[in-house]
């Protein structure tokens, strides 16, 4: 058993480093361009870029966050006439959505259009999990996945705005993607963010480069798919390498990231520890589900939470009460986070939309991180890395995990 | 603590544990109390919500148990149970369960005396193990 059990990880250990040999490959042979800004900026020269993308041949529509007209707010926007990309804004530290779920409303079935999708990495690594889990399609859309330096929670977005106005969000990446930071320290990156080490949008077909780059003069255009290479060459970009700064600019930010990531991680696991403790790290929620409905991964139609499965009779409050000596209502809140944690915690990505989403203010994306990291690492696999491995509850291998059998 | 009764929730396949703990009754071979069947179709069925619910509610051991690899009467659906009581046994210890106090075991349809004998031992740990925090205590 412990023979066959270890040939199964190893084949598991082979189609990963198979996957990270191809990447690599990939990236080395990618078309690459060095996009010039003009003299009204990042912001200006990437709405430009955005436009000639939209007017290429077969192009119908491009989602893309954007200003809304009626008030300073940022929503994805799905935009057909390029005159409407004025506003488009992928550059503001704003998060309202994980944009995986809108994606997936957009193919699930097909549409009879091609949509270029405006997309931060932990967009693109969710909706890779949707695919996989047959809940979107990739046939009718090309992803542009822009460097991501990180967002606000939506309240400290409003506050930013209020306090930076639009120069403040304009230089928002600029500061934090040099390193200045001076314009953006008195208001952190949500958390989830903070210990995001996932900055660049590795499954994109085309990638907008900004990390290690000098954006008041080039942002770069990088293809990484077949896709992204025709888009490339129907644009007609000019090939010109990757600056040598990027990669270890890159490479710098992810191990900030990463231990800012793992101090997370060992004062989250040691908040919950025991039940006494997750109950009090859950103490304020009231059973709202927001956090669910902000997942982009949880996709059920019908959560078993909203169903009669575990809809008790009024006799069983009154008998728990009696056991326990009293009961907080509404009752199952430890039950409602476990089970989802059970179901979704290895499509988890780590988006921070559920913190985004409840309103006492629980940290409940630091919780699921911190149980995702494990559960993922114990199946050897890491969610939104990519499309061709399965989801490790969709599969088995008949020889694996003698571990868990028996009672010794 | 020695009188301390452990509550075991068992989740048991129709075609083979199950099956095993009526042989083991008509053949009056004798097992514990503390041991209480939920008789699920396949160990397949058995969703990670429902050994959740059983330790909120306070059960000091949980075991599923099935058919034998290859034996499984919907064909697989004992390695899918196996992939769920991994994933469990990451989840729960991370929140204090110590993770011996979930189980999984294949007994097959004609195993009965390997069924009482299993029940017995399950029952003897979990007294050792002592109690499960959530049974008495206000969670939420
Ligand atoms: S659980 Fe939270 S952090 Fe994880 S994918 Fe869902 S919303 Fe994002
Ligand atoms: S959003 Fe907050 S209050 Fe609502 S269910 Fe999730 S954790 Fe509880
Ligand atoms: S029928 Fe017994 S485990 Fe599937």
């Amino acid at each position: 058993m412990q023979i066959t059990n270890s040939a199964s990880r190893f084949t598991n250990h082979v189609s990963r480093i198979t996957h990270h040999v191809l990447r690599i490959w990939r990236k080395a042979m990618a078309k690459t361009a060095q996009v010039e800004v003009n003299d009204r900026g990042l912001l200006s020269s990437l709405q430009e870029f955005f436009r000639s993308v939209l007017e290429s041949e077969g192009m119908n529509a491009m989602l893309v966050p954007r200003h809304l007209e009626q008030k300073n707010v940022i929503m994805p926007v799905l935009i057909s006439d390029p005159e409407q990309l004025e506003g488009a804004d992928p550059l503001a530290p704003a998060f309202p959505v994980n944009g995986a779920r809108i994606v997936s409303k957009l193919t699930r079935k097909p549409s009879g259009g091609k949509i270029a999708v405006v997309l931060r990495p932990c967009e693109i690594r969710a909706f890779i999990e949707l695919v996989k889990l047959k809940q979107a399609r990739t046939d009718e859309i090309l992803i542009i996945g822009m460097d991501c330096p990180g967002a606000y929670s939506n309240r400290d977005y409003v506050r930013f705005v209020e306090e930076k106005g639009e120069e403040g969000v304009a230089r928002f990446c600029q500061d934090l993607f040099l390193g200045k930071g001076t314009d953006t320290e008195r208001i952190e990156l949500s958390p989830a963010c903070q210990s995001c080490e996932f900055p660049i949008p590795e499954a994109a077909d085309i990638l907008i480069g900004l990390l290690g780059m000098d954006t008041e003069r080039h942002f770069m255009v990088q293809a990484l798919t077949q896709k992204g290479e025709n888009l490339f060459e129907t644009l007609g970009l000019s090939e010109a390498g990757e600056p040598k700064e990027r990669q270890s600019a890159v490479e710098s930010f992810v191990v900030e990231r990463k231990a800012c990531r793992d101090k997370m991680f060992a004062e989250t696991a040691a908040g919950v520890n025991t039940l006494e403790k997750l109950t009090a790290y859950l103490s304020s929620c009231v059973n709202c589900y927001n956090c669910r409905a902000a997942c982009p991964v949880c996709f059920c139609k019908e959560c078993v939470f909203v169903t009669d499965v575990f809809d008790h009779d009024p006799s069983q409050y009154l008998k728990w009460a009696a056991r326990k000596g009293a009961v907080k209502m509404p009752t199952d809140t430890l039950f409602y986070h476990i089970t989802r944690l059970a179901h979704m915690s290895t499509a988890c990505v780590g988006c921070g939309q559920c913190s985004n989403a409840c309103p006492n203010d629980i940290p409940v994306a630091e919780l699921f991180r911190t149980v995702s990291h494990r559960t993922q690492e114990a199946f050897d696999y890491e969610a939104g890395r990519s499309p061709d491995e399965a989801p490790p509850l969709s599969v088995f291998n008949e020889n694996e995990l003698g571990e868990v059998v028996g009672i010794n | 603590m020695t009188d301390f009764e452990p509550a075991i929730i068992a989740f048991v396949c129709n075609w083979c544990t199950y099956t095993a703990a009526d042989l083991a009754g008509t053949s009056r071979l004798s097992y514990p109390k503390n041991v209480r069947l939920i008789r699920v179709m396949c160990t397949g069925m058995v969703d990670p919500q429902y050994v959740i619910k059983a330790f909120l509610e306070g059960a000091d051991g949980v075991l599923v148990s099935g058919c034998h690899p290859g034996d499984c009467h919907y064909i697989n659906g004992n390695f899918k149970a196996r992939r769920r009581i991994k994933l469990l046994k990451e989840i729960l210890p991370q929140f204090g369960f110590e993770q011996e106090r979930l189980r999984l075991t294949w007994i097959g349809a004609s195993d009965g005396i390997q069924f009482a004998e299993i029940m017995r031992e399950l029952t003897v740990q979990l007294r050792t193990l002592g109690p499960n925090e959530a049974k008495l205590r206000m969670i939420i």
